[in-house]
C-alpha cells in the first residue's frame, strides 16, 4: 500500500471547483484507492473530456490525457488497447459521458476495454453553468428549460446492465471510504468498469443536495447477486430510493485481449520494432 | 474481322460490364493476373453503382506490351456479361470497337451493332458443365486464348482463385475456363477477332496492387500499426486490409461506432504510443473535424486517409471527384499545422503514405493522404517500391524524471514521451497548455505555445515533396495536375505531342515547397487539370504563389478522366485559353 499523498501535484494551482463540490470527495477517494492498489503516478492514466468533473486529471500527479467533450472513452480505449500495461481511468461527468458522449458510452460498453469508467453525475450541467443534462429529473427547471426539462432522464446504470457491461456500480461521493472501495474494485476488474458516482452540485443544483441523497440512497446487500441480470436490473430501475454499491458483474474477454495484433506478441505497441522489409516479402510472396 | 492492338497503338482496351454480383470482379481478377502471367502490362479501373445485386458495373482494362497507367475512352473489345448496359459505356462504341457477347443474354440490346458483334454461347457454354453462374469463367477462358495466353496457365490461374471452395468447385471452374479457351482459339482461327501484343519481360518481378492496397501497404512500410475507422465508400477497403493482415503485421484494428470515435480513438493511441491510420471519405472526415484539430494542439502524430467522392453530404457515393481539397486544408478549427499528400500514382501511394507517417512523427503533426474512388479502385502492374530507403525513424525519447512534454524547442518539436516509457509523467491537453501539458490561462504562454506549434510548419514546408515536372525543360506552357489526374495528364499531352508544354504534379499540395513559385513564374501559360469545379488547386495556388493558372480543365461528373478527353480539353485550353480559374 502506497501514500496516497505520491498522487497530490508538487505546484497545484487553482481549482476551479466550487467550494463544497463533491469532485473533491471523488478526487480524494481516487487518490486513496490508488494507494491502496499499489499502484504509482507512472502506472496510472487519467484520460478526461471537458467539464468540471473532467478537470480532475490536472489535479492529481499521474500521466493525464485531458481530451474533447464526449470523447474520453475512445481515447481511454485506444491508449489501453496501444498499451495494455497502464492502468486507464476515464473521467467525466454526466453531460460529458452521457450527452455529448453517449455513442460512445453504448459502443464501449459492448467493445469492453479493461477500463474504469468514473461518471461524476450530479444531474445537471456545471462548466456551462446550470442547463439540465441527460440524468436530470423531469421538471428538472434551468437556463435551457425554464419550464421544467420534457426529456425524460437517462438511466445509466440500466442501460449499461441492459448491454451486458462487465462491471456496473454506484456510488456517493459523499462516502469517501465506501466510494473508494467501489473504486478500488472497478479498477481490479478486468474489463470496462461503469461507476456512476452520484455528486451534489452547490451551485446549480438544489434539488440534488447531501442531505437529499443521505436520504433517497441506500447500500444494497450480501444478499445481492451481481451476477444476476435481472436482479442488478430491478435494482437499477428502483425509483424511491436508489441503491448504491456494485449492481452487475459480467467479466468476459476484453477488448484488448480479442485484438489479433496481441495474439503473438504482448508487447505494447511502441516497443515493437517496425521495419518495412516485411512488407516486401509479404509484396514478393503475394503480389508477384 | 478485327485485329488488335489498333493501328499506331500498343495495347488492347477491354470493357466488361455485368450486373453486381455476377462475376464481374472475378473476371478481372483472375484475367489481370493472367495477362500479367503473360509477360503484358496490364491497367484495370473500375467504375460501379451503389447497390449490392444487380444494376451494371464495368471494368476497364488495358492489356499492353509497354506500361499503360490511365483509363481511355476507346473500346476495343466490350464484353458485356448481362443486358442492362448503361449509356456511358454504350457511347464509347465506335466502329473498331468488337462486342463480344451470348446473345441468348443481350436479345437485341446491340442490334444497332450487328456487324460488330461477335456472338459467343456463354449461357449454354457454363450450363453444359453446370449452371449459368460459370459464364464469367467461360469469358475468361475465350479471352485467355485471344490474348495467347498458354492453356495450361489458364488452368493454374483457375484452380488457385477457386481452389478454396473446394475440388468440386475448382473442377468445374476450370471444364468452364477450358470451354471458353477453346471457343476462343477458334475465333482467332477464324481470323473474326486476334490480339497481338508482345510480352515485356520487364513485367517478370512486378507487382500488381490496387490503390488501396498500395495506401495501406505503404502505411504498414510507415509503421502503422493501429487502424480505425467506420465503413464508408471508397475508404473501406483500407481499413479492411489491415483487419485481414493485422495478425502478420501486428495492428491493432477496429470498426469505431462512428468517424468521430474512429479519430479520437486514432489521437489516443498516438498519445501512447502507436502510429495510427483513420480511412475514411468526405463526409467522415467532416464529422473528424474537432478530432483533427486535438491532434494538432496535442501534437500526436496522425495519419489520415481521405478517398475523395463527389459531395455535398451523400453526394455520389461510389464514384469519383477531387473535390474535398478545400475541406482537408481547413479540417479542424483553430490553426495548426499539417502535411497534405495526394498520391498520383501507385508508386506515390505508397511512398507518399508512408511518407505521410513519417512526416507526421518527425513533426508530430496530423498528415492526410488523399486519394479518389478512381485510385484506390484501379490497379496495375508496377516494380517492387524500394520501402526501405524511406524506412521511418521512432522519433520517441525514454522520459526522465521531471519530463515535461511540450518543453520549449527551437525548431518547435519537443521531445516527444509516452506513457509507460521511462521515469516521466506524460500530459496531454486540448486546452491551450504549459509545458507539462496543464491548462493554464496564461496569454504570454498562449502565444508561446501556438508559436512553438506553429514553427514546425517551416520544417514540414521544408520537407515538401518537390512537384514531379515531366516534359522538356524548356518548355512554355505548364499543365499542373494533383493527386490522381497525373498518370492521364501525362498521357494526353504525349497524345497532343507538344513540344513546347511540359506537365508539373503535386504529390504533397500542403504545404507547398517554395520551389512552386519558380515554377509557375517560369511557364508563360499555366493549365490547371483538376476533378472538381471550383478549381480548388488552382485557387490554392494562386494563394500560395500569388500565380493564378491561365486556364484550367476541370470535371466533376463522377466518372474519371480519360486520356482522349484531357486531350482534347487541353488542346483547347493551351491554345485560346478555356474559363479562368
Amino acid at each position: 500500500m502506497k501514500d496516497p499523498a505520491i498522487f497530490d501535484m508538487e505546484n497545484p494551482g487553482e481549482i476551479s471547483w466550487c467550494p463544497g463540490c463533491g469532485d473533491f470527495h471523488i478526487l480524494e477517494a481516487l487518490k486513496k484507492a490508488l494507494a491502496e492498489l499499489d499502484l504509482e503516478p507512472h502506472q496510472v492514466v487519467a484520460v478526461s473530456g471537458i467539464g468540471q468533473a473532467a478537470k480532475l486529471p490536472h489535479y492529481m500527479r499521474c500521466h493525464f490525457f485531458n481530451g474533447l467533450h464526449g470523447r474520453a472513452l475512445s481515447h481511454a480505449t485506444a491508449i489501453k488497447v496501444s498499451n495494455p500495461e497502464l492502468v486507464v481511468l476515464a473521467i467525466g461527468g454526466d453531460g460529458d459521458m452521457y450527452g455529448e458522449g453517449g455513442n460512445h458510452f453504448l459502443h464501449t460498453i459492448r467493445r469492453n476495454p479493461d477500463i474504469a469508467n468514473f461518471v461524476h453525475n450530479n444531474m445537471v450541467y456545471g462548466l456551462t453553468k446550470g442547463q439540465a443534462s441527460p440524468t436530470s429529473p423531469l421538471g428538472f427547471r434551468s437556463p435551457t428549460s425554464p419550464e421544467g426539462t420534457s426529456n425524460l432522464p437517462m438511466n445509466p446504470l440500466a442501460v449499461a446492465i441492459s448491454l451486458g457491461a462487465a462491471f456496473v456500480a454506484r456510488a456517493f461521493s459523499g462516502d469517501v471510504d465506501k466510494t473508494k472501495e467501489i473504486m478500488k474494485r472497478a479498477i481490479l476488474h478486468r474489463g470496462y468498469a461503469l461507476v456512476d458516482i452520484l455528486q451534489p452540485c452547490v451551485s446549480f443544483n438544489k434539488v440534488n443536495t447531501f442531505k437529499w441523497y443521505r436520504d433517497n440512497t441506500y447500500y444494497v446487500g450480501p444478499e445481492h447477486n451481481p451476477r444476476d441480470p435481472q436482479a442488478a436490473l430491478a435494482l437499477a430501475l428502483q425509483a424511491d430510493r436508489w441503491p448504491l454499491g456494485v449492481l452487475f458483474v459480467n467479466p468476459h474477454p476484453t477488448f484488448e485481449e480479442t485484438r489479433s495484433a496481441y495474439g503473438d506478441d504482448a508487447r505494447p505497441l511502441f516497443r515493437r520494432p517496425r521495419d518495412p522489409r516485411g512488407v516486401r516479402e509479404f509484396l514478393e510472396a503475394h503480389y508477384r | 474481322m478485327a485485329n488488335y492492338p489498333r493501328a499506331n497503338l500498343g495495347d488492347v482496351s477491354l470493357v466488361l460490364c455485368g450486373a453486381a454480383g455476377q462475376g464481374v470482379q472475378t473476371v478481372e481478377q483472375i484475367l489481370v493476373k493472367l495477362a500479367k502471367a503473360a509477360g503484358y502490362h496490364v491497367f484495370a479501373s473500375r467504375e460501379y453503382m451503389s447497390r449490392v445485386r444487380g444494376g451494371s458495373n464495368s471494368t476497364a482494362l488495358r492489356i499492353s506490351s509497354f506500361p499503360v497507367r490511365a483509363p481511355v475512352d476507346r473500346i476495343d473489345v466490350l464484353l458485356p456479361l448481362n443486358r442492362g448496359v448503361r449509356s456511358h459505356i454504350l457511347e464509347r462504341i465506335d466502329g473498331g470497337t468488337a462486342i463480344l457477347g451470348d446473345p441468348e443474354e443481350l436479345g437485341d440490346e446491340f442490334r444497332r451493332w450487328e456487324g460488330q458483334t461477335v456472338p459467343v454461347s456463354f449461357l449454354s457454354l457454363a450450363r453444359e458443365v453446370g449452371q449459368a453462374l460459370f459464364a464469367g469463367v467461360v469469358a475468361v477462358g475465350v479471352l485467355a486464348a485471344l490474348l495467347e495466353i498458354p492453356r495450361e496457365k489458364l488452368e493454374e490461374a483457375l484452380r488457385r482463385h477457386f481452389g478454396g471452395r473446394g475440388t468440386d468447385m475448382a473442377d468445374k471452374n476450370w471444364a468452364a475456363g477450358a470451354r471458353g479457351y477453346a471457343e476462343g482459339e477458334a475465333l482467332r482461327r477464324s481470323g473474326r477477332l486476334e490480339m497481338d501484343l508482345v510480352a515485356d519481360p520487364a513485367v517478370e518481378g512486378a507487382i500488381l496492387v490496387s490503390g488501396t492496397e498500395a495506401v495501406a501497404l505503404g502505411a504498414l512500410a510507415g509503421g502503422c500499426d493501429f487502424c480505425c475507422g467506420y465503413p464508408m465508400s471508397p475508404a473501406t477497403g483500407v481499413l479492411q486490409f489491415l483487419v485481414a493482415q493485422a495478425r502478420r503485421f501486428g495492428v491493432v484494428t477496429e470498426q469505431a461506432e462512428d468517424e468521430i470515435a474512429a479519430i479520437n480513438m486514432a489521437v489516443g493511441a498516438s498519445y501512447a504510443g502507436a502510429r495510427p491510420l483513420v480511412s475514411t471519405s468526405g463526409g467522415g472526415l467532416a464529422l473528424m473535424g474537432e478530432g483533427i484539430s486535438l491532434a494538432g494542439i496535442t501534437e500526436c502524430p496522425v495519419v489520415i486517409h481521405l478517398a475523395q467522392r463527389p459531395g455535398p453530404a451523400t453526394g455520389m457515393a461510389t464514384r469519383t471527384e477531387q473535390g474535398d481539397l478545400d475541406l482537408a486544408l481547413y479540417a479542424g478549427h483553430g490553426e495548426f499545422p499539417r502535411a497534405i499528400f495526394a498520391p498520383g500514382t501507385l508508386e506515390e501511394a505508397f511512398f507518399c503514405t508512408q511518407r505521410a507517417f513519417a512526416q507526421a512523427l518527425k513533426w508530430q503533426s496530423p498528415a492526410l493522404v488523399l486519394t479518389d474512388q478512381y485510385l484506390v479502385d484501379l490497379s496495375h502492374d508496377l516494380p517492387i517500391p524500394d520501402l526501405e530507403r524511406h524506412a521511418t525513424g521512432d522519433y520517441l525519447i525514454e522520459t526522465k524524471e521531471g519530463y515535461r512534454r511540450y518543453a520549449y524547442a527551437e525548431g518547435g518539436v519537443s521531445p516527444r514521451g509516452v506513457p509507460g516509457h521511462g521515469e516521466g509523467l506524460v500530459g496531454a491537453d486540448s486546452h491551450e497548455h504549459d509545458e507539462e501539458g496543464h491548462v493554464r490561462e496564461d496569454f504570454a504562454l498562449r502565444q508561446r505555445m501556438h508559436a512553438k506549434r506553429m514553427k514546425k510548419l517551416e520544417g514540414l514546408t521544408r520537407d515538401a515533396l518537390p512537384p514531379v515536372l515531366v516534359g522538356p525543360e524548356d518548355h512554355r506552357c505548364l499543365v499542373v495536375v494533383w493527386g490522381s489526374t497525373r498518370p492521364v495528364g501525362e498521357e494526353a499531352l504525349a497524345r497532343l505531342g507538344r513540344k513546347d508544354t511540359a506537365l508539373l504534379s503535386f504529390p504533397q499540395v500542403y504545404p507547398l515547397p517554395p520551389s512552386t513559385k519558380d515554377f509557375l513564374a517560369r511557364a508563360e501559360r499555366v493549365v490547371a487539370v483538376e476533378g472538381n469545379a471550383t478549381g480548388q488547386f488552382a485557387r490554392h495556388l494562386f494563394l500560395a504563389t500569388g500565380r493564378r493558372p491561365d486556364a484550367s480543365v476541370r470535371r466533376w461528373n463522377g466518372l474519371a478522366f480519360s486520356v482522349e478527353w484531357v486531350a482534347q480539353e487541353l488542346g483547347k485550353a493551351l491554345d485560346e485559353g478555356g474559363e479562368m480559374a
